[in-house]
């Protein structure tokens, strides 16, 4: 079955990374297809920055995101550009200190940026919480999986760090969950 | 993987020891990792002051005997075509990676594009032909640069390997053969001429520092390689051979995908737009839908087109106005319908597939 996640937010937050960490979980521990797209303009940081990640069983032929199935929205506009034209059906990831406006599909509230600072220290993680959360909350991919990703992919020294962020994500997917 | 980065694995694997580029988007990638790569295989990375003098290295480097390319897009693509036609007429392998974005000039540097497709083919002066590769998958990046690599060193053409923004910065699985083929360079055989060619057309390789003193020349030259510009004859023989020498291959190297032979209406694509074609026949349920994918496009084998004994109408998605398109319909009676798109983003299946119901 094929899987379409959109994510978007500002440059600088680490929001292709997140989708390339998606797209090596699928792709290398979950034995799936994958592709990993991006659209990004000259801006280094601060533009909008939109990254996509579908993931199938079969290969992946059409390599763009045509109707996003998973939204994991970082900006307030990254909501404007993407979060109104959502399907009914789809289920978004927000951060719920950027973000301030709610979609008409399912949404799941995220305070990622608060807690990255708050708890953990360093705003730079938010992107890491909102991948525990969107593992927590879809099973898009497995838990072992975008573990063994974010170790891929994250710098040496690090790695601590981005494994309790990615269980702060699963935390407060779950009490979403079960709140 | 991404493909950039495919790209220059591909080019490692098949034996490239030279690079010489200017970084430029969105081609970067492929540098960069040439930078951190090749010197760890004793090859050599140059960053040069601009395009014009980066395939100029590379032309110098391969003269030395080793496999040399470069990397670039657009507005540094129409820097290199006059050293290109260097390349041409001095028969100079090289391969060339045209990880295309939309132009004319500035234009999109980081969106997608396939407008380069007759530049790459047409775009030095004089008559010439050379040989040119379009990848549709991050494995493909990889397969066709080494791949580039063997046909550049056969014919002693400039190779281009015509990406683009979609192909070049996706990232998908890659699969890392053991080994790549590897056809090496034919060498010049003592006592004969350096431009004077046997049947196929391909003189043997006088390589630098390896006892040859050759003359290497734009100016039109004789089988010695001694500048000789003003005789008819030795002119008209060697743009002939230079072009016999590819055009005379054609249908041998074509490289393409034949999907559903017996079809009656049959899309062709090269690039990115094929993974549209691709969606589209997946989610079909129609029979008489067929696809050509080319993966060689230049020189164009116009036998491919005969593959479809049955096909009525030829369907063009391309990133451009229709430049193969028209290369296309030169070749056939049948009905060409271009199907051109500017703007970076690709072709979405379900316009093609309602085209499809429109024509057929």
């Amino acid at each position: 079955m094929r899987t379409e996640i959109r994510f978007s937010g500002f440059g600088g937050q680490g929001i292709i990374l997140a989708a390339v960490i998606v797209g090596r979980a699928a792709v290398m521990y979950d034995n799936k297809h994958a592709v990993q797209t991006q659209v990004y303009g000259p801006e280094a940081r601060g533009g909008a920055s939109m990254s996509a990640v579908i993931i199938d069983d079969e290969p992946v032929l059409f390599p763009k995101v045509t109707s996003p199935d998973i939204y994991v929205i970082m900006s307030q506009e990254g909501f404007e550009k993407y979060g109104v034209s959502v399907t009914e059906g789809a289920v978004m990831l927000l951060d719920s200190t950027l973000v301030h406006s709610r979609p008409a599909c399912r949404y799941i509230e995220i305070p990622a940026t608060r807690e990255a600072r708050e708890s953990l220290g360093r705003d730079i993680v938010a992107n890491i919480i909102m991948l525990g959360a969107l593992v927590a909350a879809t099973g898009v991919v497995s838990r072992e999986a975008i573990e063994k990703a974010i170790l891929d992919s994250v710098p040496r020294g690090t790695e601590e760090l981005n494994l309790r962020a990615m269980k702060k994500g699963f935390e407060l997917a779950e009490q979403v969950k079960h709140g | 993987m991404q493909g950039n980065t495919a790209c220059a694995e591909g080019a490692l694997a098949a034996g490239c020891r030279f690079f010489g580029g200017y970084p430029i988007t969105p081609s970067t990638e492929v540098a960069e990792h040439m930078a951190l790569k090749l010197p760890k295989t004793g090859g050599v990375f140059i960053q040069m002051e601009d395009e014009i003098a980066s395939i100029a290295a590379v032309i110098g480097a391969s003269w030395t005997g080793v496999r040399a390319m470069t990397a670039t897009s657009g507005p540094g693509f129409s820097l290199m075509m006059e050293n290109l036609g260097f390349a041409v007429i001095t028969e100079t392998p090289c391969v060339v990676v045209n990880i295309q974005r939309g132009g004319p000039s500035t234009g999109q540097p980081t969106m997608a594009a396939q407008g380069d497709m007759l530049q790459c083919r047409f775009g030095s002066h004089g008559d010439y032909s050379v040989i040119a590769l379009s990848p549709a998958s991050v494995q493909e990046m990889y397969d066709l640069t080494a791949e580039a690599f063997n046909l550049s060193d056969r014919f002693r053409v400039p190779v281009f390997v015509m990406a683009d923004e979609i192909i070049g910065h996706m990232r998908e699985k890659l699969v890392v053969p053991d080994t790549v083929p590897r056809q090496e360079r034919k060498l010049l055989k003592k006592g004969d001429l350096p431009f004077r060619a046997g049947d196929d057309l391909v003189p043997g390789f006088p390589t630098f520092g390896k006892g040859y003193s050759v003359h290497v020349t734009g100016l039109t030259h004789d089988e010695r390689g001694y500048p000789c510009a003003t005789s008819p004859s030795v002119h008209e023989d060697l743009v002939n051979r230079l072009v016999d020498k590819v055009e005379s291959a054609r249908d041998a190297i074509s490289s393409a995908d034949i999907v559903n032979p017996d079809a009656r209406v049959v899309f062709i694509s090269y690039g990115a737009p094929s993974r549209a074609v691709q969606q589209v026949l997946h989610d079909t349920s129609r029979d008489d839908i067929g696809h050509l994918r080319l993966k060689l496009v230049w020189p164009f084998a116009e036998s491919l087109l005969s593959r479809f004994p049955d096909a009525e109408t030829f369907i063009v998605p391309e990133l451009n106005l229709g430049q193969m398109a028209r290369e296309i319909q030169r070749h056939t009676d049948r009905t060409v319908i271009p199907v051109p798109k500017l703007g970076g983003a690709l072709h979405n299946p379900s316009d093609l597939a309602g085209l499809l119901e429109e024509v057929a």
